[in-house]
């Protein structure tokens, strides 16, 4: 049995401890949002928060996160109004959206290590974030969004 | 289905095809349970004294123009498109909406499944918007009408002094909302063709929704995790497959399977041998376990002793030497084009160009791996799975399970991409047969090697080009071969319309040949890999046939301006004369060359075409008009790298794009699909490709296979030309521009010529060398 926190919820799962925590949480928790597109750890469609870090669930096994908090898409904003939500709507981001749910947690964390992020650092972070719909002119532009408006609040705070 | 082949525009005889239009058919508002439906009829269902509709008209009901509003005043279009990130829907629903009047905000999209009451489903080629522009604006038009009559009855006016917008009638002082006329009114009309003909459409500057940027409804799903794909389907009794892919893509049978090392597996159930009456997916084992992981872990375990088909050693070298094999040897091939005095021109030729250029195998890697979820319930099949073309593989499906083609309903997802993987729906094939032999719902996922090897590729292609210029340095002639594996005719032979010299040919795969450019006698050769064909399945990859025809004749006539001593820009310029079948036509192609001469001017000027580049750094320029002559989308591109001659590395700084696509219905949209397009283009250049190695394709994941991240994004400038010309396709043209710009510009930047896509740091090294070797040669010499 291996227990965790998901999305504030504690949870038990009793599954083979090498499964992989996407399969995990797409299938014996049932959140959809994140997505299988690799299984390699290398588009990120896969991407959650564990404990604050964003981490590919895919080629993460259920033994690794006994303890753990871990946030989802689905979790990262009560109401899917996180500032990169609403920049991702704003700029009308998504094509075909498969990667999205990840590219946004990627993207969480960036503007948590940098709150005012450079071109380089958006480079750096989200490259290991396939889109294949190409819609990377719109994901920089969202992310750059969401950092003004998250300075914002901050200053408000 | 094959009343599918109008829709499709594969005009099998040649003719100038137009879009979808009204035909005989009548429109009818009704009272439902929770308000009005708003649908087009049958032909065969017309009006009695419309007594001849049915004769003539193709008894197609299009399902995209079927709306209901209910007493809330929310307005449902029914899609049945594939959404894959186009957002579709809401192209489709901005038309009507705009005319209808309706409130943007009251508008939902519900996609539907493949009942035969929607009409024949395929989403592809960019045709969506351009074949239901008219039909989508008349029963806008059409609603709209009867909402206006009927709020004047309520309000007691006079219905000519009754404006509706934004879900409102208005009189002079009066309003009545939508949600009051349906709730008091009643709204039940019909309209007969030439009623629905009559109705008033608006003006381009009346329009509140097309050419304006709305938000696409498919959206905010996608931002938050609620959105559906086909992955996502789930019913209660399921198990979970994957399959175990044989070593060829037809001709191999299982000898054996030995699971003695799955059985100690979590979860693990069984392992069997699809039995495919309709030959689908010969050869393949499904490994069933209680979870997708388990699956996937088991089917890592079972061991499967093949007999492999005859294509187990084929290589991409053996393709391509087979291609060009082929196109040496004369004869064969379908004439697509073939003027008079083309032997004759070249024979007079004071210089003849002649070119070969190739381009590798290119894998869809649409992000989300082909998957269906198959169950039967009360004898009729159920299918869950994101598809392009239910119409296509309905059939199919119907064979493989040994029924008839009304027990088994397509059940629509969103598309995790599709860009053509999902218009050959073959994936849904094996989960429907795993369901039939286990007798209970099985959902199958490929893994990502799994899909990778399972894809239908966009084939490696062979073509040689020739141009004949005589002794005022004039071009008088030019012949293009093309030689690929062609996906039409391995999936729908019926679609080949029949060359010159009556033999079929597939059209997506030779399109782009038939280029705009005046040179005299004009010859296109289109020519059919069988050893591609037999060894995969070719698949419709966005642009399809462009995406290898435009990269060789864009590289081409860069080749022969500089032979010719001309400015790449001047020569086209020149070419694009507008003479005679390239001065265009109603009601597509207005203006015709002169429109491709139009966008080349403009994005030469806004690149700045002609100023001195730093040292390695070149500009390099191309057009396209998208896949059809008849279709035409003008796209220029000027391509500006820079190559790291230690390195062999190119980078692209920036990438000019000018498109007209004619009346632009959604301008951010169409920016959007410009943008994906344009980066999909450079990323085929540079990043992507593939080949065949023991009749498989080598790279099967992303540890090899390389699609272009954000840290290699270039930056982009597009500009649209503002028109109220028919509005054309947008998702793909693009897509077959940036490829040949970039090699031009490489030619630009260092003087290499490159003949071949993906362009590899190595081949730009290679061939630095030789013309270094040759350089230093001279000057030795």
């Amino acid at each position: 049995m291996t227990q965790f926190s998901i999305n504030g919820k504690d949870v038990d799962v009793h599954d083979d401890p090498a499964t992989p925590l996407l399969w995990v949480i797409r299938d014996h928790i049932g959140l959809k949002g994140t997505k299988f597109g690799c299984g390699i750890g290398l588009c990120g469609a896969c991407t959650v928060h564990i404990d604050g870090r964003a981490v590919r669930s895919c080629i993460t096994s259920l033994a690794g996160v006994q303890g753990a908090h871990i946030v989802t898409i689905e979790g990262l904003d009560p109401l899917g109004q996180h500032p990169l939500q609403k920049a991702w709507i704003e700029t009308q981001t998504p094509q075909c959206g498969y990667c999205q749910s990840g590219q946004i947690m990627q993207a969480a964390t960036l503007l948590n290590d940098y709150p005012n992020p450079t071109d380089a650092n958006i480079n750096a972070v989200m490259s290991g974030n396939l889109c294949r719909c190409m819609a990377y002119i719109r994901i920089r532009k969202a992310i750059k969004i969401a950092a003004v408006d998250m300075s914002k609040g901050h200053s408000n705070v | 289905m094959f009343k599918l082949m109008k829709h499709l525009r594969v005009d099998v005889d040649n003719t100038m095809a137009e879009p979808a239009s009204l035909g005989r058919r009548g429109f009818l508002i009704s009272a439902i349970g929770t308000g009005f439906s708003l649908t087009f009829l049958r032909a065969d269902q017309s009006f009695a004294e419309d007594s001849n509709a049915s004769i003539d008209a193709t008894p197609v009901f299009d399902p995209s123009i079927w709306f209901e509003i209910n007493r809330e005043g929310i307005v449902t279009v029914n899609i049945a498109k594939a959404e894959m990130g186009q957002h579709v829907g809401t192209a489709l629903a901005r038309i009507l909406a705009d005319e209808l009047e309706v409130r943007w905000d009251d508008v939902r999209l519900n996609y539907v499944n493949s009942d035969p009451k929607w009409g024949t489903m395929v989403t592809g080629g960019s045709w969506s918007v351009w074949q239901s522009f008219d039909t989508l604006s008349r029963a806008g038009a059409a609603g709209r009408v009867a909402l206006i009559e009927e709020g004047a009855k309520l309000l007691g006016v006079d219905p000519n002094h009754c404006v509706a917008r934004d879900s409102i009638v208005r009189a002079a002082n009066k309003t009545i909302s939508y949600a009051e006329i349906v709730s008091h009114g009643n709204l039940v009309r019909q309209f007969t063709p030439e009623q629905l003909k009559a109705l008033p459409l608006k003006s381009p500057d009346q329009r509140h929704l097309i050419g304006h940027n709305t938000t696409a409804l498919d959206i905010p799903s996608k931002t938050d995790g609620s959105a559906v794909y086909g992955i996502d389907a789930m019913t209660p009794g399921m198990v979970y497959a994957r399959p175990l892919i044989p070593p060829t893509r037809y001709g191999s049978k299982v000898n054996a399977i030995d699971d003695s090392g799955a059985r100690s597996v979590t979860g693990y159930i069984k392992s069997i041998a699809l039995i495919d009456p309709s030959d689908t997916v010969p050869g393949w084992v499904m490994v069933f376990a209680d979870s997708f992981a388990g699956a996937i872990r088991a089917a890592d375990l079972v061991k499967v002793d093949w007999a492999a088909g005859s294509s187990a050693n084929v290589s991409e070298a053996d393709i391509v030497d087979h291609g060009t094999n082929l196109i040496h040897a004369q004869s064969g091939g379908s004439l697509v084009v073939a003027d008079d005095g083309v032997a004759l021109a070249f024979s007079n030729a004071t210089l003849i160009i002649d070119r070969t250029y190739t381009t590798s195998t290119v894998l869809h890697f649409q992000l989300e791996p082909v998957n269906a979820l198959a169950l039967e319930k009360n004898g009729v099949w159920h299918i869950h799975t994101g598809n392009q073309w239910q119409s296509l593989i309905l059939p199919v499906m119907a064979k493989a399970l040994n029924v008839s083609e009304d027990k088994v309903l397509m059940h629509t997802y969103l598309l995790g991409g599709g860009f053509g993987r999902r218009l050959n729906g073959d994936y849904a094939i094996p989960a429907a047969l795993a369901a039939k032999a286990l007798g209970r719902p099985v959902k199958m996922v490929c893994t990502r090697a799994d899909d990778a090897r399972f894809d239908s590729p966009r084939s490696p292609s062979v073509q040689r080009l020739r141009l004949a210029f005589d002794q005022q340095n004039k071009v008088i002639a030019m012949q293009h071969d093309a030689c690929a594996g062609w996906p039409t005719q391995v999936m729908i032979p019926s679609f080949m319309p029949k060359g010159k010299n009556g033999v079929p040919y597939d059209p997506f795969s030779i399109a782009g040949a038939d280029h705009w450019y005046s040179v005299g006698a004009h010859q296109v050769r289109a020519l059919s890999n069988d050893l591609a064909n037999s060894t995969f399945r070719p698949g419709w990859l966005r642009s399809v046939g462009p995406g290898w025809t435009n990269w060789a004749l864009e590289s081409f006539i860069d080749e022969a301006a500089i032979s010719a001593k001309l400015d790449p820009l001047a020569f086209r310029l020149m070419l694009l004369d507008g003479k005679g079948i390239n001065a265009g036509s109603m009601p597509n192609a207005v203006g015709g060359a002169s429109r491709m001469a139009n966008v080349l001017q403009r994005v030469a000027a806004n690149a700045g075409w002609g100023s001195i580049m730093p040292a390695d750094t070149g500009m390099g320029i191309a057009s396209t008009f998208g896949q059809e002559r008849d279709m035409p989308t003008w796209s220029a591109c000027v391509a500006k790298v820079k190559v790291d001659r230690l390195t062999g590395l190119v980078s692209v700084e920036k990438i000019f794009l000018v498109i007209d696509a004619g009346t632009i219905i959604h301008p951010d949209g169409a920016l959007a699909q410009a943008e994906g397009a344009a980066l999909w283009g450079l990323s085929m250049a540079l990043h992507e490709g593939t080949q065949f190695e023991h009749g498989q394709v080598r790279d099967t994941n992303l540890n090899t296979y390389t699609p272009l991240r954000m840290a290699d994004v270039p930056e982009l400038e597009i500009e649209f030309v503002t028109s109220s010309e028919t509005a054309t396709g947008m998702g793909e043209p693009p897509t077959t521009v940036v490829g040949p710009a970039i090699g031009n510009a490489i030619f630009a930047a260092i003087g290499v010529r490159l003949r071949h896509i993906p362009i590899r740091p190595e081949t730009v090294l290679k061939a630095l060398g030789k013309t270094q070797a040759a350089s230093s040669g001279k000057l030795g010499g």
